[in-house]
Formats: structure tokens, sequence, C-alpha cells
């Protein structure tokens, strides 16, 4: 053969391989930032979790996505002030606790919302801080049919020290919203007849072909549902596998990758609890939510853009990937099987063997742990009554993407519980969600003070809840739930503040905790505190035992023992367990990083101890004269909120430390910026506020482990206003 | 004027700087950066765990996968990898029995985008304008076939570290 064909043949790994000797030719001298994610391993390699995240992809992806967004904020800036004052009275009476006189001024600007909804509908409606651009973005909504529904809500949702005053008539919504029932009736029943003839019609053209096509469908549709295990059943499996994963996840697969990489004819065998084969986790909250998919239900292969604009699908690789589990013992080369449907129920870390739960054994060489986690429920949700609990939902896997999609998709109003990452997240996505499809309202209710409260330090917590509503979340803070109850349809939750809040569904994210029940027949420990399977620096919980991702509560060397829940995290330990599995006796000394993205103005990373008790110093870049005007019709309204309850200790000083008039222009912005996390004056934790591909810089920032006399010199190196 | 000022919120503390404030440049000194992981290791050799392969190497044709690449990574044949054509054949072969794991070049973008993601790098450094010929196929092969690869890879990564 020619060695054309075989320079054809080589030019996939040409391709990358010179493209790789290329971009290492010209990395960048120690300590220049990284211009692009190339050091990013987290999302942009290993899972090919692709998430360009530079100004210009979000600003780019912005456009896109919030095509009004510019339009919107700029109208309403002018008339805002002077109607301040009614539109906070009449607001103030829905949201008791929050009417506090040290809250009322900074309420005051998002209540200003109220005076863009007509008077009527806002003293109806129980959701008075309706953000403007709502109704400035989406002039073609139907109004009658949000109308009706506040309506509705209001009526039902009055709660006693709640109501947002008087009625009002809905004579002509009413009528209005008959008429389109009856519209919709007949195109549904349009659609409905269309459908059936169409199946008539393909039913009639059947031929054996397509009849072993619906089996094979329905065989995996019985798959994905729970009702059959892959392989059928358990006897099936291999007696002895040298690598047994107990998990299918992120931490589970990339323990796969790195085991394979380092052991190329490596014959590994994952027992999966879940129906699926492994896939990632972060887009269920988020670019899920973005990505058009109108018609699908599920969608295929959950497949979602990314910030690049490809798209992808949620599986880390096809079916195909992944070999038969009964053929596994016998392979030449190896690969991996995923056994889908069963559960173990004890490790003997002694004899090497794993027990499932119908008493099948496998004996192993090495075996990593990965359980994951569960999400929590609220007790009062758990011991409720059947009918309320049908109504309340938990949110973690495709399968409550899939659920809550459809809830959003008939435009039904629902309610998050939880401020942390999934809540704010999943309320940020539905609130587009819901603006893009004309769709209902979304609450998010927790009892802290703000959104990502155990994350972000108060002042910034509270700017983000802030952004969140003008996305559209209702956001309802300080409140606790006291009761839910049911009406045919609706769900309601009384709160401690006197408010009812209406909803077609209740998600609760109260974080998760991790599954060890395999711990105690297993003789294994799990820390009390912090809870996970206790492990050493190397993951390793017994001879030839790892653990790895949420579960595993491990000792870092650098910050001391943890347990952190975040899919970065779940590769890195992931990967480190996979390589000491195949001997590399390394220790954990790679940080692993997390992100976070709410609404088109914030993304966020973060490395190291990112937690808001500890205190911080945050640096933030001061927008330029011209910048600032530039951006005064943007930004105006963000920049309005002074927080006037934490002035008490804001006293503004100089860098010098005189203390020093504010220009009222210059109220907080919180666009850009750095904030380091202290520990006996350590940095040791980084979290990087709308700034992009410098985790690496951070994380050197972290491992080296020092006190910094001027954090302003640290803050430069991240060249916050670039 | 704009200055840098700061707040202080209780145990949180918050300086807002100006880009002036900012232009000078840091005092700090840190250590070089963990490097990234590279195809190819300092000691010329490929590193097989390299995100940057994806599921190449680990995937169903993974073993065929490295003989090709490591046949032609040490190929001393010229052309380099002239003398690799059974071990091509043979992962191509496989390559074809799993062709919606393979068969990204075209059609599905997985692989594009990994590649997008390097090559943007790529043309944001040092400016290679005509990054899309280069690695549309054609001109990489002929480029990766003149042999700059290896030379210009273990340079590199001797440079970094």
């Amino acid at each position: 053969m020619s060695i054309w064909s075989v320079r054809c043949l080589s030019q996939k790994f040409s391709r990358q391989a010179y493209i790789l000797a290329n971009s290492r030719n010209v990395l960048s001298p120690a300590h220049r930032l990284p211009v692009n994610g190339i050091n990013r391993t987290a999302h942009n390699s290993l899972y090919q979790m692709v998430k360009k995240r530079t100004l210009e992809a979000r600003t780019k992806l912005q456009a896109n996505k919030y095509p009004n967004n510019q339009a919107c904020m700029t109208v309403p800036t002018t008339t805002e002030l002077e109607n301040v004052a009614t539109a906070t009275d009449s607001c103030e009476l829905t949201i008791p606790s929050r009417a506090t006189p040290s809250y009322h001024e900074s309420q005051a600007q998002f209540k200003v919302a109220c005076q863009q909804v007509p008077a009527k509908e806002v003293l109806k409606s129980s959701e008075c801080r309706e953000p403007k651009i709502d109704t400035c973005r989406q002039p073609p909504k139907d109004p009658c049919e949000e109308f009706n529904r506040k309506r509705r809500e209001a009526d039902f949702g009055r709660g006693p020290g709640g109501p947002c005053g008087g009625g009002g008539d809905g004579g002509k919504g009413e009528d209005d919203s008959f008429k389109l029932k009856c519209l919709l009736g007949m195109l549904a029943a349009l659609l409905a007849g269309g459908l059936i003839a169409w199946l008539m019609t393909r039913r009639s053209k059947t031929d054996e072909h397509s009849e072993a096509e619906d089996q094979e469908a329905s065989l995996k549709r019985a798959k994905l549902s729970g009702l059959i295990t892959t392989p059928r059943t358990s006897a099936e499996l291999p007696q002895h596998v040298p690598y047994l994963i107990i998990g299918g996840g992120t931490a589970a697969f990339s323990a796969f990758r790195a085991i394979k990489s380092n052991d190329a004819r490596a014959k590994v065998l994952m027992i999966s609890n879940e129906f699926r084969k492994p896939y990632m986790r972060p887009p269920l909250s988020k670019e899920l939510w973005y990505t058009p998919n109108a018609n699908d239900d599920p969608i295929k292969d959950y497949r979602f853009k990314q910030w690049t604009g490809s798209e992808r699908s949620l599986y880390f690789e096809p079916e195909e990937f992944f070999m038969d589990p009964t053929k596994l013992e016998d392979s030449v080369n190896g690969g991996i099987a995923v056994a889908q449907g069963f559960t173990v129920k004890k490790v003997d870390a002694q004899k090497r063997i794993v027990t499932l739960n119908d008493g099948y054994q496998i004996g192993y060489d090495e075996c990593l742990i990965a359980t994951g986690c569960s999400p929590k429920n609220l007790p009062m949700f758990r011991d409720a009554a059947p009918s309320v609990r049908e109504k309340i939902m938990v949110y973690r896997t495709p399968d409550d993407f899939d659920r809550l999609r459809r809830y959003a998709l008939e435009k039904r109003s629902i309610t998050i519980v939880g401020n942390g990452f999934i809540g704010s997240e999943l309320a940020c996505s539905l609130a587009h969600y819901s603006k893009e499809n004309g769709g209902g309202k979304i609450y998010q209710v927790f009892q802290e003070k703000a959104n990502m409260s155990k994350v972000l330090p108060n002042y910034l917590s509270r700017w983000t809840m802030q952004k969140m509503e003008s996305l559209g979340v209702c956001v309802i803070p300080d409140a606790t739930i006291r009761a839910a109850s049911r009406d045919e349809s609706n769900i309601k939750l009384e709160l401690n503040n006197g408010m009812t809040l209406m909803s077609d569904i209740v998600v609760v994210c109260v974080g998760c905790s991790p599954n060890t029940t395999i711990a105690s027949s297993s003789g294994l420990e799990v820390d009390r505190s912090l809870g996970g399977f206790v492990v050493n620096a190397e993951l390793e919980a017994r001879r030839n035992l790892y653990v790895a991702g949420d579960a595993s509560c491990f000792y870092d060397p650098l910050l001391g023992r943890r347990r952190v829940e975040h899919h970065d995290h779940s590769v890195v330990s992931g990967r480190l367990a996979g390589e000491n599995m195949t001997g590399a006796k390394k220790p954990y000394t790679h940080q692993s990083m997390f992100w976070s993205d709410l609404g088109p103005e914030i993304g966020y990373e973060g490395i190291g101890l990112v937690d808001s008790s500890l205190p911080t110093v945050g640096v933030f870049a001061l927008p330029s004269e011209a910048d600032r005007h530039a951006d005064n019709l943007t930004e105006k309204r963000s920049q309005e909120d002074p927080y006037p309850n934490d002035g008490a200790d804001g006293d503004i000083y100089s860098s010098d430390g005189e203390p020093i008039k504010c220009d009222p222009d210059d109220e907080p912005h919180y666009g850009k910026g750095v904030i380091f996390y202290l520990k006996n004056d350590k940095i040791v934790g980084i979290l990087l506020w709308n700034l992009f591909n410098r985790i690496g810089l951070a994380r050197t920032i972290i491992n080296q482990n020092k006190k910094y006399e001027d954090l302003n010199e640290v803050a430069k190196l991240f060249e916050i206003h670039a | 004027m704009a200055y840098s000022y700061c707040k202080v919120f209780g145990k949180d503390k918050v300086i807002f700087a100006t880009k002036e404030d900012h232009s000078t440049p840091s005092t700090i000194e840190l250590p070089a950066p963990e490097p990234p992981q590279s195809l190819i290791t300092r000691d010329g050799e490929i590193n097989w765990s390299c995100p940057c392969l994806g599921g190449m190497a680990t995937g169903p044709c993974g073993v065929e996968f490295r003989e090709a690449f490591s046949c032609f990574h040490y190929s001393e044949a010229d052309p380099k990898g002239s003398d690799c054509y059974e071990a091509f054949r043979t992962m191509q072969d496989c390559f074809q029995q799993y062709p919606t794991v393979y068969n990204k070049s075209g059609g599905d973008d997985d692989e594009d985008d990994a590649l997008g993601e390097v090559m943007n790098a790529d043309s944001e450094r040092n400016g290679v304008k005509d990054i899309d010929e280069l690695s549309g196929g054609a001109g990489a092969a002929a480029a990766a076939a003149a042999g700059q690869i290896t030379p210009q890879t273990s340079s590199a990564v001797s440079k970094q570290e």
C-alpha cells in the first residue's frame, strides 16, 4: 500500500498530535494567565465537558439567549424612583417578614417592579415582586392566561397574614381564557386525531423489521424504567473481576478511565443501582434547560448545548462504548461493563468479595466504592400524606429532569425549596425556561437570608439574590415551611411568615447525604460529622479498597479532612483512586474545583475551602469612569442596592485607611472579582466571580498555604479588569 | 474620579480596585503552576492518561489505538509511520465496528469540540489564522507527515517543565 494511505489513516492522530504539539509550544510563561482553558482538565477534556467559560463565550451566549436584555433593563430606570413608595406599599403586605424597616429600602427597588405590572394584577397575585423584565421582555405572551392563573393562585393562596389586597374582577380574562381553552381543546383533538390516523397508517405498513425495532425499543424502555436489570440476572455476571467499581456515576467512570489508561487490557465491572449508563449531572440544572428541544420527551440522549455552542450528550460515552457484562470475562482486550440495576449489600475487604443484594458474590483484585449520595428530603414532606407527597420531588437524575420539564412545559408553577447550588441553579434555569415558553411562576423558598449563603459571603449572597429576582425568580428567604396540604391540582405550603404559597410541584433541593449503607455490614468507618466513608490521603479505606466522589471522606494533606460534593471532585478523586488501583500510590494533591452559573450575569468558579463561615476578602473591579458611563444604563438598577441594614458596619475607607465620602454612583457593583477565604490568615479558598480560566492560578495560590500581607497584591495576579 | 475603596461587613472585607490601581505588576512571586497534562511526556513517552485523547485510549479499540499510535510515535521510518500500515489497518477495522464511538469526525461534534478547544487555544496564542485549514485534515496531515510532531512536542515539553 502506498505511503499516502498510511498518511490518511494516521490523520486522526496527526491532527490531534500536531495541534497539541503546537499549543504546548506557545504555553504562556509561569503566571501569565492562561488565555484558554487548556489546563482546565475538569471540564474541558476528560469528559469533553467543554464549557468555554470566557467572557466572549458568555457574552455571545447572552446575546443569543437574552436578545432583549438590554432594552429591558434600560427602559424602566427613569421612572423607578418616583414609584418606589407606592409600589412598596402594595407589596409589603404580601411578604410581611421582609418588610422590616432595615430591609425596607433595599426591597424597594425590586418592588418597583410592581408598578410595571397592572395594578389589579399586583393586588391579586401573591407575588408582588414580579420583576419588571418579565413584563417588558415578553409582550406576545397571552396575558389572560397568566392573569387567571394568578388570580386562582391568589384566591387559594391568600394566607392568614399574607393577603395582597382586594379581589378585583377577572371577568374578561375568564372569558378570554375560556375561548383559549376551547381553541386549545380543539387543537388537541385535531392533533390527537391526526396522531391516531398516522399511527393507523403506520401500523398498516408495519413489517417484521419495524416490529423487531419496536421490541428493541420497548426492551430499552423497560431497562430504563427499572423493570429489567442488565444482565437479566446476577448469575450472568462474572464471578471474579480484576477491577470492580460499586456505583456508576462520574467518580466511577473517571476511575475507569484512569484504570484503563494505566492498564490497557483492564477488565472493569461497574455495579450500578441506576438503570442508565454513566452520565454527568451538572447540565441537569443548567444547560439542559437552555437547549431548545421542544418536542422530545425525553430528550434523545439528553443532548444539550454547551457554552461553545456545540451539542453533546449527558452520557459520557455512547452505548457501544460499553461491553456486555456477560462477555467481560472472556474478552482479550478488556473493557468496561456496567451491571445496571444491581445493589451491593456488603464488601468483604479481607476476602475481597462483594456480595449483591440477592446474595450473588463477585471476587475482585481492586475495588472502588463510588456510591455517591442521595438527595435529602424534609421530614415534614417525608411524613406527609401520599397526596401531598406526589407533589413533592427531589432533583438528581435525568428522570427528575424529565418530570420537572413536563411541569414546566405545561406552564405549571414550581416551588423550589433550598438555597444551594442545585436549588439556585434550577430556579434560574426554570425562570429562564418559563420566560421563553410563557410558563408558570417560579418560587424559591428557604430559611436562610439569601441565595448560596453557605458559599458566598453575606453581601454577595444578597446581591446574587437580587440578580435572581431580576431574572424572574420569586425568591422568598427567611421562610420555613409550616405545613403542606393539597387541593385537586395544587400543593399549598404555609410558611412561617404568614404567606401561603400555591404551586403545582415542589422541588426539594436541600442537599444530599452520602450513600454509606454498606459501611456497617462491611466494617467500614463513616465520618461522624462529615459523613462518607473515611479514607486516607490515597483514598484507601482498606487495602485494595478505595472510595471516591461524594461518598468519600478523605484526608487532604493540605486542607485536612474533607468531603466534597462537586462534579470536578468526582472526576479528580475518581481518577486518583483509579490510578492508585493500578499501583500509583499517589496522595491527594490536585485540588478540585467547582463552578456554577446563575443566569446571564453570574458565573463563578471556586477552589479549596470556599465556605462563607470563614473570613473573606473580596477584591472587585471598580469600572473606570468611561466604563461606568457605558454601563450606567444597564447596570443602574443593580448598582442601586446599598443594603442599608449592612450599613452599620459598612464603613467606607480609602485604601490608605482614611474614611472617604462615597459618591452615590459608586454603590457596590459586584461585577467581576476574586474572593479569598482565610483560615488563620492563610488563603484556603478562592472564588472567582465572573472571572474565567484562572482556576490554575488559584490552585497555585492555595497550594502555597501562605499568609499574604496585602491581598490586593495577590488579587492583581488575577487581572480582574481584563 | 475613580478610586479604590474598602467596605467592611463584619468578617467580610471588600476592596473595589480601579484599573489604574491594578495596572502595576503584583509584588507576589509564585512558583510555576502545575503543568497541564500533555500527550507526550518529558521523556518522549506517550501519556495515555492525557485527557486530550478523550475516549481514544480507553474505548473499545483502545488497545488497537495504542498499538497504532505507539508505532507511529516511535517510528523511525521515512516518511514517519510508513511502517505502521498493519497496526493502522487493525485499528481502522476495529473503529468500523463501533461507529457511534469512533465515527465522530463528520457528524458528531464531541471530538470536534475537544479539538476545537485546543485549536482555539492555538489561534488565540500564536495567531494562527487559517487554523481550520490546519486542523481540517489536509494541512495537519501534511504538517504531521513532514515530521513536525515529535520535535515540536518534545521541545515544548522541555521548555515548559
